[in-house]
């Protein structure tokens, strides 16, 4: 087994009104940064998990979003899978 | 009869629903547990508002999970009185038992007050003690209430009466003002297809005693009593 980060990163659905998003649009607007034509709000979620691959850890990462970290009606998630460094106690440091 | 009040972590509306169950001669409420997997031998199930599970994640998703909703969505699914108030509608539309989802209020803001609400439908087990048109005065008191489906949800919500309440204005008109949280189509409250489960953001265990302020919220605890007392359930 190798472990793995996956970065879930939660997203409000594109038409789906943000008032939290237009309440930062607003704020930067107030600071003086023109040409912003948009701000959206998601979470990140980040997960450590074991799997035999790659393939393996994003099919996991992607049921679990499906059954709990983004509801359907209304956001979309997307994933990004690194496989983790060698960890100090896995290996290297006998003691 | 006896009806179920389900606390879960973070419950705090518990104690109310079962209060205002309790002024109802035939009723004996009891609470279940969100750790037990069996809701015994009840009639209907409340579930209550609150902050389940702190409502990390987003609320109600994790409460969906716990063992006692497995119970409740088959109670459900049997023909079972479900009334899920505020926290309770968010719980029933995260576990599928509504459509729909409950978002953000469009203001930002926890809005805490008296609304006024439009009886769109008496053909429920819930308001056949109001009359259709009929104001009640009634307490929200949340901040993620803000009804969200698509629109051919809504508009199959619209075709077959299944808005039960809708925010409006002291004198019944639909305004943008009277909508404390942005809803779609002005929505308050909804039922399933088959009519048995009923989702609301406001309060109606809040409005059922002089002493706060209404009890326009009484009828839909009598509409129950009276549904159930017909032997019409199941």
């Amino acid at each position: 087994m190798k472990r793995f980060h996956v970065e879930v990163r939660v997203k409000p659905r594109p038409g789906l009104l943000d008032p939290e998003g237009k309440a930062i649009h607003h704020a930067l607007d107030s600071l003086g940064y023109e040409g912003l034509a948009g701000v959206r709000v998601g979470k990140v979620i980040d997960l450590e998990l074991a799997a035999g691959n790659r393939e393996e850890a994003d099919a996991r990462a992607r049921e679990m979003c499906r059954k709990l970290l983004a509801n359907p009606v209304t956001e979309d998630f997307e994933l990004a899978v690194a496989e983790a460094p060698e960890s100090d106690d896995e290996g290297g440091q006998a003691s | 009869m006896k009806i179920a009040v389900v606390t879960f972590p973070g419950s705090n509306c518990d104690h109310d629903c079962y209060r205002a169950l309790k002024l109802l001669d035939e009723v004996e409420p009891e609470f279940r547990w969100h750790r037990d997997r069996e809701l015994g031998a009840v009639q209907a199930v409340v579930l209550p508002g609150g902050f389940s599970y702190g409502d990390y994640l987003r609320a109600g998703a994790i409460a969906r999970f716990s063992p006692i909703m497995e119970a409740v969505v088959a109670f459900a699914r049997e023909g079972g009185l479900v009334v899920g108030i505020c926290n309770g509608f968010q719980v029933l539309c995260e576990v599928g038992l509504l459509p729909g989802a409950l978002l953000r209020n469009e203001s930002l803001r926890f809005r805490s007050h008296e609304v006024h609400l439009r009886v769109e439908s008496t053909g429920t087990p819930f308001t056949s003690r109001y009359r259709k048109g009929q104001i009640l005065r009634v307490p929200i008191a949340h901040g993620e209430g803000n009804y969200h489906a698509e629109p051919e949800v809504l508009a199959e919500l619209e075709g077959t009466d299944r808005i039960v309440f809708r925010y409006v204005t002291p004198s019944g008109e639909l305004s943008p003002e009277a909508n404390p949280n942005g809803s779609a189509h002005h929505i308050a409250g909804i039922v399933n297809e088959s009519r048995n489960v009923l989702g609301m953001m406001p309060h109606p265990e809040r409005a059922v005693e002089e002493v706060l302020g209404s009890t326009d919220g009484l009828g839909l605890f009598q509409s129950m009593v009276d549904h159930l007392t017909a032997g019409v359930t199941t």
